[in-house]
C-alpha cells in the first residue's frame, strides 16, 4: 500500500498552485509537509484526498490510479486546523458518523467509538455537542472521527495551530501513540520545523507551490540538499551569507576568513553560499571551528533559558540562538562565535555541497 | 438620575402599545360604543364581534386563504434558496456576485408595479383566484430574500464542514439534507419567518389577483361598511387575530434572529 503522486500539477485560472509534484509515501509511514502559510500545504493534502482534482498528472494508490475517484470511495479521513465537527451531532454521534454512513452494525458502531473516545480521553464527554466543549476537546473529536474508521491515509492539517500551547504540547505527544499499531500513511502538515523533528518520519519541505524536497527527517534537517529547503526547515531562520573560496580559505566579506576543511579542498575557487543555523552561532566558543564575527545588535528575543539575537553584519541580517540570558542593549556591538564545522555550503544554484 | 431611568423605557413601551391596545380596546366594543363615545375601556363588553368572526365563512375563510398561500409561499420560497443560496456562499462562477445584485434589486420596485402585469399573466393560465397565484406572486420578493439571508448563515459554516462529511463517505444530497440543513437550521427559520411575514402583511399583489376564492383576510378588513352599516366592531377584531399568527412566530424565531443579526444579515 503506498499512495504516489505523479507529476500532480494544481492550476487554478492562471495562477499554479502546486507545481508538477512527484511524490511517493509508503504504508505505515508518518510524513510531514513543512512549508510556510501558502506554500501548498494544504492544497496538496485535498488533491491527496480526491478533494480537488489535480489539472495534470496522476494519484495512484495501492497500484492504482485514483485521480478521477471521488474522496467517497478513496478510505482516506482528514482533520483541519479549525475545529470541524458536526455543531448538531453529540460528540459520540460525530465519532460515530462514518461508521455510520459505511453502514455499520450499532453495536460495532459503540464498541469502537467508545474504545477510540477512551484512547482520546473523550470518554465522559460523550452525551455533549461539540460547542460544549473545549478547543482541545473539540479538536480530540475530530481527531476520533478521522481515527475510528480506519483509514488507509490519513491527513492531519496543522490541527494543533489553533490550539493554545499547554494543549498543543499535550496532544502532539499523544500523536505519534495514536498511530503507533496502524498501518496507515500518515501526512501531516505544520509551519514549526520543531514538529517535523519531533515526529521524525519523512519530511517534505514545500515552497510556493513545490516540494523542494522529500527524505527521511533527520537527514533531510542535517543535510538539506538545497537551500530553500535549509530556509524552510529553519526556525529561527537559517543565517545566509555569500562567500568566496580564495586558496585555502573562505572568505565572508570583511567579517570573517576561516581554512577550508579538507573535505571542502577539491572545490574551485569562486562564489558560495554559506548556510549556518542560528543555534550555532553562541555568545561563546563552541565547536572545532569556532570563528569570530562582530556585529550591531538590532533586537534580543529572551525566551526563558536561551536568548534569541538578531545582528547585524554588514548589510546582512544574522540570528543567534544562544544559551543564558544575554540581554544586549539595540544598537551596541556584540561579539559571536559560528561554529564553521557546522555550517552547510551552497553552490550558485542553490544545491548542497556534499561532503 | 436614577430614579427616572423606568421613565423614558415606559414611554417608549406605552407609545408602542397604544395602537395595539386600542384596536383590542375596539374590538370588545359594540359598533355603536366606538361611534358614540369616547370610553378608555369597553363599558359595554361584547365578544359578538370575535363570534362573527368565527363563524361566518365570508370572514374566517379569509384567514385559511392567507394562512394556504402564505405557508404554501414560504415552503416554496426557502426550499427554492437553500440550493440557490449554497450556490452562491460555496461556488465562484462568471458573474455571480452581478447575480445576487440582481437578485436583490427584486425587492426594490415596489409591488403595485408588478401587479398589473400578474393580473394579465394569472389570468390568461387560469391562475387567477387561486393560492397558487398569489404565493407564486410573493415568492418575487420572497426568493431573494431568503438567499440572501441563508447565503450569510452558509457563508458562516466553514467549508471544511463539507470536505469533511465527504471524507466520511457523505454523498452530497446526504451531507445536504443530513449535516447541512441542521446546522444552518436557524437560517433557514430566520429565512422563513420574514417570507412568512412578508406574504402576510402583503396586500396589494393579494389583492388584485384574488376575487372570492383566494381572497386574503386583509381584503376582507378592507370591506368597512356592509348591509348593517359600519362595522367597526367587527374590524378591529378582526385586526387583532391577524396580528396573531405573526406575533405567534416572531416567538419562537426571537432567538435566531438575534443570530442574524449578529451575523451581519436580516
Amino acid at each position: 500500500m503506498s499512495l504516489e503522486l505523479r507529476n500532480v500539477t494544481k492550476r487554478v485560472g492562471a495562477e499554479t498552485h502546486i507545481y508538477p509534484t512527484d511524490l511517493k509515501l509508503e504504508a505505515g509511514s508518518f510524513n510531514t509537509l513543512l512549508g510556510t502559510t501558502l506554500a501548498g500545504k494544504t492544497t496538496l493534502m485535498l488533491l491527496m484526498a480526491g478533494l480537488e482534482r489535480p489539472s495534470d498528472g496522476e494519484i495512484w494508490f495501492d497500484g492504482k490510479d485514483v485521480t478521477g475517484v471521488a474522496v467517497q470511495k478513496r478510505n482516506v479521513s482528514m482533520v483541519y486546523q479549525q475545529f470541524i465537527n458536526y455543531p448538531h451531532l453529540t460528540v459520540f454521534e460525530n465519532i460515530a458518523s462514518p461508521l455510520r454512513v459505511a453502514g455499520t452494525p450499532s453495536q460495532a458502531i459503540k464498541q469502537r467509538v467508545e474504545s477510540i473516545a477512551e484512547l482520546l480521553k473523550l470518554t465522559p464527554m460523550l452525551q455533549r455537542r461539540p460547542s460544549e466543549l473545549s478547543g482541545g476537546q473539540q479538536q480530540r473529536t475530530a481527531m476520533a472521527r478521522a481515527l475510528v474508521k480506519e483509514a488507509d491515509l490519513v491527513l492531519l492539517d496543522e490541527p494543533l495551530a489553533n490550539l493554545d500551547f499547554k494543549l498543543r504540547e499535550e496532544l502532539r505527544d499523544e500523536l505519534p501513540r495514536l498511530f503507533a499499531d496502524r498501518h496507515c500513511i500518515v501526512v501531516y502538515a505544520t509551519t514549526e520545523p520543531s514538529e517535523a523533528l519531533l515526529f521524525g518520519g519523512h519530511t517534505a519541505t514545500l515552497y510556493e507551490g513545490r516540494v523542494v524536497e522529500f527524505g527521511p527527517t533527520g537527514t533531510l534537517y542535517r543535510k538539506p540538499g538545497d537551500i530553500i529547503s535549509a530556509q524552510v526547515f529553519s526556525d529561527p531562520p537559517i543565517n545566509i551569507a555569500k562567500i568566496s573560496k580564495a586558496g585555502s580559505e573562505f572568505v565572508l566579506g570583511p567579517q570573517a576568513r576561516w581554512p577550508v576543511a579538507e573535505r571542502y579542498a577539491s572545490l574551485a575557487d569562486g562564489d558560495y553560499t554559506l548556510g549556518v543555523r542560528p543555534h550555532h552561532v553562541t555568545t561563546e566558543k563552541a565547536g572545532a571551528l569556532p570563528v569570530v564575527v562582530d556585529g550591531k545588535v538590532m533586537v534580543t528575543e529572551l525566551s526563558g533559558s536561551e536568548s534569541i539575537i538578531h545582528f547585524t553584519m554588514g548589510e546582512r541580517t544574522w540570528v543567534s540562538q544562544s544559551h543564558g540570558i544575554h540581554a544586549f542593549k539595540v544598537g551596541s556591538d556584540a561579539r559571536l562565535y559560528v561554529d564553521m564545522a557546522q555550517a552547510l555550503y551552497f553552490d550558485a544554484d542553490g544545491r548542497l555541497i556534499a561532503a | 438620575m436614577r430614579r427616572v431611568t423606568w421613565l423614558v423605557p415606559t414611554l417608549y413601551i406605552i407609545f408602542l402599545m397604544l395602537p395595539i391596545y386600542w384596536l383590542l380596546n375596539m374590538s370588545f366594543k359594540t359598533t355603536n360604543e366606538i361611534l358614540g363615545s369616547f370610553t378608555l375601556w369597553p363599558q359595554n363588553f361584547t365578544v359578538e364581534n370575535y363570534v362573527k368572526i368565527f363563524t361566518d365563512p365570508t370572514w374566517y375563510m379569509g384567514y385559511v386563504n392567507s394562512l394556504i398561500y402564505v405557508s404554501f409561499n414560504t415552503v416554496l420560497s426557502v426550499a427554492v434558496a437553500l440550493p440557490a443560496a449554497y450556490a452562491f456562499s460555496r461556488y465562484r462562477f462568471t458573474g455571480d456576485k452581478h447575480l445576487f445584485f440582481w437578485l436583490l434589486t427584486n425587492r426594490m420596485a415596489p409591488p403595485a408595479v408588478f401587479a398589473l402585469p400578474f393580473f394579465q399573466l394569472y389570468s390568461a393560465i387560469n391562475l387567477f383566484d387561486t393560492h397558487i397565484a398569489v404565493a407564486l406572486a410573493h415568492t418575487l420578493f420572497n426568493i431573494p430574500l431568503a438567499v440572501w439571508i441563508l447565503e450569510g448563515f452558509m457563508s458562516g459554516v466553514p467549508k471544511e464542514l463539507d470536505e469533511t462529511a465527504y471524507v466520511d463517505g457523505y454523498s452530497f444530497p446526504r451531507f445536504f439534507v443530513k449535516i447541512f440543513i441542521p446546522t444552518i437550521a436557524a437560517g433557514i427559520g430566520v429565512a422563513a419567518f420574514f417570507c412568512f411575514m412578508f406574504s402576510w402583511v402583503e396586500l396589494l399583489l393579494a389583492k388584485t389577483l384574488t376575487s372570492v376564492e383566494a381572497k386574503p383576510i386583509a381584503a376582507t378588513m378592507t370591506r368597512t361598511a356592509s348591509t348593517a352599516g359600519y362595522e367597526l366592531g367587527l374590524l378591529a377584531a378582526a385586526g387583532t387575530l391577524t396580528i396573531i399568527p405573526g406575533a405567534f412566530v416572531i416567538y419562537f424565531v426571537r432567538n435566531y434572529i438575534a443570530k442574524g443579526f449578529a451575523l451581519g444579515r436580516v
